[in-house]
């Protein structure tokens, strides 16, 4: 069985005044039916990712190399057709704003029939049908009567719903999950969750969700993808980060989280801010705000130590043992 | 920065007092439509709101969008005009005996979104000095460097540069800059760390605490984060629709949450422990609008233990039988409430 995912050294540079190096070297792979969080801060090219798996960077700013493929399939080729019938059929994504993403002068009833019927080719009355059925599977209340909506009339939650509904109304073997919760409140945030969870399970698919809080990958998904600057600095099981995080980065995130920081107490913070990303990193781009960097991490790329199998740590130190610190 | 730059309004009322007291605080925003532009609605955004915050310590308010702990924070400052309430500040009444100015050299405020809160025209410097200028304090700018230092941004390489220049945690702390130049008693900060990275999230907390115990501060703390309100708050205030459903000590509310929403919102908190996930959403659907929120206590609607008279009458703030520390608003803890489960409290 060929992976769900394979992405070899996919780099992703943006031209304009300037060049930012956004994604810099990265491989990653999925099986099937998998859930991944992407974790990382701002600008540490997690939405990139996800956008040029679906083939929407403008090709005109962006030089992309290495390779995406899907399902065997090769995504940085497709184009016209072939790319249309992949968007939405094999991959769809769900985006951070639902009010942004949904169309305002559709119903919602109509937005999810329209994917259903370019892509599947059903009549109207069918995809109709499809689409009440995926309300009623996202657990929207009265999905007869929602169908009927336009987004505005919706809350948050529910719009969050209708998304979710939209990308998965074609059954993709990929979903690719932006933030879909962070604009949510608490309680409607832990409602999501659980509704994705759930549907991965019933539909098998793959997801990749991209977040940049620790504790809601912990609930989503059962491997984790540590990112800083275009990298991927950290890769295993849900448990192996959160239990026996390796590179520095990821430590300082899980005590940045405060879950269990007693009241008042001098927090570890990272020091600094994420590099500009304007030059091909060509060391550790971590060291400059790493308490554990040696003059060798300023020099040369530091390698990617592998202490099981599909676990990664880009450090030199990784292999140290915890307690020597 | 040397404690003399920093020169807060002597202290009248001694310890025991309130710095702040706040008592039955309602601001209702009209919705207007229709051809002639008429009052259609009122937002409730905050009804009936009344705390207190006692000096040195801090308070963190929590609560979902749209439950008017912002509104709160803006009436508090006068940036919004209150409809009804009265707002105490160190003994003085806003309005009667301490007019806004005055509060404003004792209560300062640091907002979420650190771009917009600054004059993208104005330099650092000139920024962090504003305030300080209009009220007539001497030699804003020498006050202004030092406070850039003191927030651990170098005056030599920040003074001249302006907002776009700088990073999200940087202008953050200009602006901590700026509320800090105004020797204030009380910094209401509003969501002030929410839109920053985590690692910078917990630079900037760092940073809030040092002051808080430099300059003997007082900090109203708002925010969504549970986790980020229990480390830096000693007490915890948690808004629905626009009104107070518990007031408590961090410990007690972190060990036992009094009202069932408080239980709820604590129950959604990721559990951070990948064998031992969420099974349950704790509530379902959304918070209702707060224009016509529910009648009686506005927790009805989503409530497990909700019966006819929590649909009829609207329960009080009280303090709970074995902590009157820990104070709730509702009637499973009111004996006399006639809600069949009068007294008793929600099962643990």
């Amino acid at each position: 069985m060929t992976n769900l995912l394979d992405i070899q050294n996919l780099t992703i540079r943006f031209k304009g005044k300037r060049t930012v190096h956004a994604i810099n070297d990265v491989s990653l792979s999925m099986k099937q039916g998998e859930t991944l969080a992407l974790l990382g801060e701002s600008g540490s090219g997690k939405s990139v990712t996800l956008k040029a798996l679906l083939g929407l960077l403008p090709p005109k700013r962006t030089d992309i190399a290495g390779s995406i493929h899907v399902n065997g399939t090769d995504v940085l080729s497709l184009s016209g057709k072939a790319l249309q019938r992949y968007r939405g059929g094999e991959v769809s994504m769900v985006f951070q704003e639902p009010a942004l993403a949904l169309d305002p002068v559709y119903t919602v009833g109509h937005q999810i029939a329209e994917t259903v019927m370019r892509h599947k080719g059903l009549s109207k009355e069918d995809a109709l049908s499809t689409a009440l059925d995926m309300l009623d599977r996202v657990r929207i209340p009265s999905a007869n009567r929602r169908l009927n909506n336009y987004p505005h009339e919706l809350s948050g939650g529910m719009r969050q719903r209708v998304m979710i509904a939209l990308a998965l109304a074609c059954r993709p073997k990929l979903l690719l999950a932006d933030e879909p919760t962070t604009a949510l409140d608490a309680t409607v945030q832990i409602q999501i969750l659980l509704l994705l969870r759930e549907l991965q399970k019933e539909f098998g698919m793959g997801v990749i969700f991209v977040t940049h809080d620790i504790g809601v990958a912990v609930e989503i998904s059962e491997r984790v993808a540590v990112m800083y600057a275009g990298q991927i600095v950290e890769e295993g099981t849900t448990r192996e980060i959160i239990r026996d995080g390796r590179h520095p980065y990821t430590r300082g995130l899980l005590a940045a989280n405060l879950h269990d920081v007693a009241r008042g107490e001098r927090l570890n913070a990272i020091a600094g801010s994420p590099p500009a990303l304007e030059a091909k990193p060509d060391a550790c781009s971590f060291a400059p705000r790493c308490p554990r960097a040696l003059s060798a991490c300023r020099e040369a790329l530091p390698p990617m130590i592998t202490p099981s199998e599909r676990r990664r740590v880009g450090c030199l130190r990784a292999d140290e043992t915890l307690a020597a610190e | 920065m040397s404690a003399t730059d920093y020169a807060p309004k002597p202290d009248t009322g001694g310890p025991a007092q309130p710095l702040l007291i706040v008592k039955d605080l309602q601001k209702h925003f009209p919705v207007r439509g229709g051809l002639f532009g008429r009052t259609q609605a009122k937002v409730q955004a905050v009804d009936g709101v009344s705390f207190e915050v006692k000096k040195g310590e801090t308070l963190g308010i929590v609560g979902e969008s749209g439950c008017g702990k912002s509104t709160t924070a803006k009436l508090l400052i006068g940036l919004t005009e209150k409809d009804r309430g009265e707002i105490i500040f160190d003994g003085l009444s806003l309005g009667q005996r301490l007019p806004l100015k005055d509060l404003r050299k004792g209560v300062q405020m640091v907002f979420q979104d650190s771009y917009a809160t600054l004059n993208p025209r104005l330099t650092i410097l000139d920024s962090v000095a504003f305030g300080t200028k209009v009220q007539g304090l001497k030699d804003p700018n020498g006050l202004a460097r030092k406070m850039m230092d003191r927030v651990g941004l170098n005056p030599n390489r920040f003074a001249h540069r302006y907002p776009h220049e700088l990073s999200g945690g940087q202008r953050q702390r200009v602006n901590i800059a700026r509320a800090l130049a105004m020797s204030p008693r009380l910094v209401v900060l509003d969501e002030a760390v929410s839109a920053l990275d985590k690692s910078v999230e917990a630079q900037v907390l760092n940073l809030l605490n040092d002051l808080r115990a430099e300059f003997g501060l007082t900090y109203i703390f708002i925010s969504h984060d549970l986790n980020v309100v229990r480390y830096i708050s000693d007490r915890i205030l948690v808004m629905y629709l626009g009104e107070v459903v518990e007031v408590a000590p961090v410990d007690s509310i972190w060990k036992s949450q009094a009202h069932p929403y408080t239980r709820s919102l604590f129950s959604a908190m990721p559990s951070m422990d990948p064998d031992n996930r969420t099974q349950e959403p704790p509530l379902a659907g959304d918070p209702p609008n707060p224009i016509n929120p529910p009648s009686g206590c506005r927790f009805h609607t989503r409530c497990r233990f909700a019966s006819d008279v929590c649909k009829s009458d609207a329960p009080r703030l009280d303090g709970l039988a074995q902590n009157a520390a820990h104070m709730v608003v509702c009637h499973l803890y009111d004996a006399a409430s006639g809600h069949p489960r009068a007294g008793q409290g929600i099962p643990a």
